[in-house]
């Protein structure tokens, strides 16, 4: 169902990206940029872009967030996009594979996973062995999508066997099943923790394993490919690179 | 027997064009399932573990579903068709309300009323122990919310439609209410009462929102094939075509089959 909103958020944002092109053939780096990004870029990505309409005027950035699996579908469907920012190479692997990609993708930032508990740790939660004491109810993302491929990676390098209340098909699914109380964890990204005020993050050494790389790369389709290098450009600068540091994100190894 | 006479009558093309129109606008979605899924691989995907126990238990749930619907809807039923009450009206618009909800708004709400915290659930677990999120019954109960006015309309329907001097006649030969019930009013309205409990099944057997919402996804306890088929779509777009192809042909046997039988829509 909400690749169904997504689907029509698309189509949305076909209609309005050929109408900037048309406004102003000349400017080159006017116009919209579309941005289809994981659903755990949303707060840098949003901020990143109102720093770049307003140091770009004419340039207008339109975003769909919502899983990379989802995106990657829609992209080789044919939905109109300008850049893709995924939360896993696997997901990225699938837009290139797909010839639908200008050139190689490069590594933005990388996320690293966390104990999402409620404010104060009320079930004194340390470590991912203490998600598998009786009574502690966890929420997973799915194998299927890259919190659940990360979360399953960290599981087996600590050597814990989990059975998880309910496994969530996005990591704000997990994250939204902590808020209202119904599971005592879950595992999700420190950039999702950061960002939940009514949230505590327990960290543990085994997420160092199941480190999740972010690929971005400028579409081979790309309505506005001026546009959408000059976006990819301004998040992989110094200042992009910090306001991503800030909301959770590590800096990916030097290339 | 005038159905010949009637069959002769010209229609307008201004009807006809849009009504082929929106035929073509409904089935031909149907038919891109069928044209794009994977024939060869159809066996060997269909006998995979997962998908069976996701077709069991969508098949289990939407049956208790309806179970739960009957039980409760056709005396909510009657009491909107036999009963005058103040404030009757508002109690049909509200029995009505969750077949224009969002389905992932009553899983929000069920969620507040029967999750650990909620406003019931909250005494379920701590005089009993008994959570419903994540739960089997959690999945029936996410069903039965948004299938139970399907059922209530076609019964209540039937209700106002059957001739109430039967049951009248009933009571002035001694039978008690409950009796009249039982034994003049039910078999009255037994038709409507099917028809509504196979549009219920069948609008259980769809239910994504509430459920993944509110039941959450594991497979085998509360992953229906609605579940499986969006997860699905997240890696292998071949898989979620067969799922809804399955629960396609599936939903249309059952339309098919027990709608004209009992309905009699002919």
């Amino acid at each position: 169902m909400r690749a169904a909103l997504a689907g029509v958020a698309a189509l949305g944002l076909a209609l309005t990206g050929c109408g900037g092109a048309d406004d102003e053939p000349s400017a080159g780096t006017g116009g919209t940029v579309t941005v289809f990004a994981a659903a755990s870029l949303t707060e840098s990505f949003t901020k990143l872009g109102k720093d770049y309409e307003a140091t770009h005027p004419g340039t207008r950035l339109v975003f769909n967030f919502a899983g990379s699996a989802a995106l990657a579908t829609q992209i080789t469907q044919g939905a109109p996009a300008d850049v893709f920012a995924a939360a896993s190479p696997a997901t990225m692997k699938t837009v290139t594979d797909a010839g639908e990609a200008a050139g190689t993708p490069a590594v933005l930032v990388r996320n690293q996973l966390v104990i999402a508990v409620p404010k104060g740790n009320p079930d004194r939660v340390v470590g991912l062995a203490d998600l598998a004491r009786p009574g502690v109810k966890v929420a997973l993302c799915a194998e299927q999508v890259p919190c659940g491929a990360a979360a399953k990676t960290a599981l087996a390098a600590a050597g814990v066997r989990l059975a998880p209340a309910t496994l969530e098909q996005d990591v704000k699914g997990a994250l939204a099943k902590v808020k209202l109380g119904e599971v005592d964890a879950a595992l999700v990204y420190r950039t999702d923790v950061r960002a939940a005020a009514e949230l505590d993050a327990v960290e543990f050494p085994e997420s160092a394993r199941a480190v999740n790389d972010y690929p971005i790369v400028v579409l081979k389709h790309a309505g506005n490919p001026d546009g959408a290098r000059g976006f990819v450009d301004h998040v992989r600068s110094a200042a992009g690179l910090a306001a991503l540091t800030a909301a959770g994100f590590q800096a990916p190894p030097k290339q | 027997m005038t159905r010949p006479a009637r069959r002769r009558q010209r229609v307008p093309l201004a009807l006809l064009l849009p009504a082929g129109l929106g035929l073509l606008f409904l089935v031909l979605p149907l038919a891109g399932l069928l044209v794009r899924a994977p024939w060869t691989t159809l066996p060997r995907r269909l006998t995979q573990p997962g998908v069976l126990t996701a077709l069991r238990l969508s098949l289990e749930t939407a049956t208790a579903a309806t179970l739960l619907c009957v039980a409760l809807g056709v005396p909510l039923a009657w009491l909107l068709a036999r009963v005058e009450f103040p404030g009757r009206r508002l109690v049909r618009a509200l029995v009505t309300v969750p077949l224009v909800l969002p389905p992932v708004v009553g899983g929000v709400a069920l969620l507040l009323v029967f999750g650990r915290r909620g406003l019931l659930g909250s005494w379920l677990d701590a005089a009993f122990g008994v959570t419903l999120p994540f739960t089997t019954a959690g999945v029936v109960l996410a069903e039965a919310f948004v299938a139970m006015p399907f059922l209530v309309i076609a019964v209540e329907g039937a209700l106002r439609g059957a001739d109430p001097r039967y049951e009248e006649a009933a009571a002035t030969l001694g039978a008690g209410r409950w009796t009249t019930f039982t034994r003049v009013t039910l078999p009255l309205v037994a038709p409507g009462v099917a028809a509504g409990a196979v549009l219920c099944w069948a609008r259980a057997l769809g239910e994504f929102g509430a459920t993944i919402t509110f039941a959450g996804n594991y497979p085998g306890r509360t992953q229906t094939m609605p579940l499986a088929v969006y997860l699905a779509l997240e890696t292998d777009v071949q898989a979620a075509i067969v799922l809804s192809l399955i629960l396609l042909t599936v939903s249309v046997a059952i339309l098919a089959g027990l709608r004209d039988r009992w309905v009699g829509t002919t």
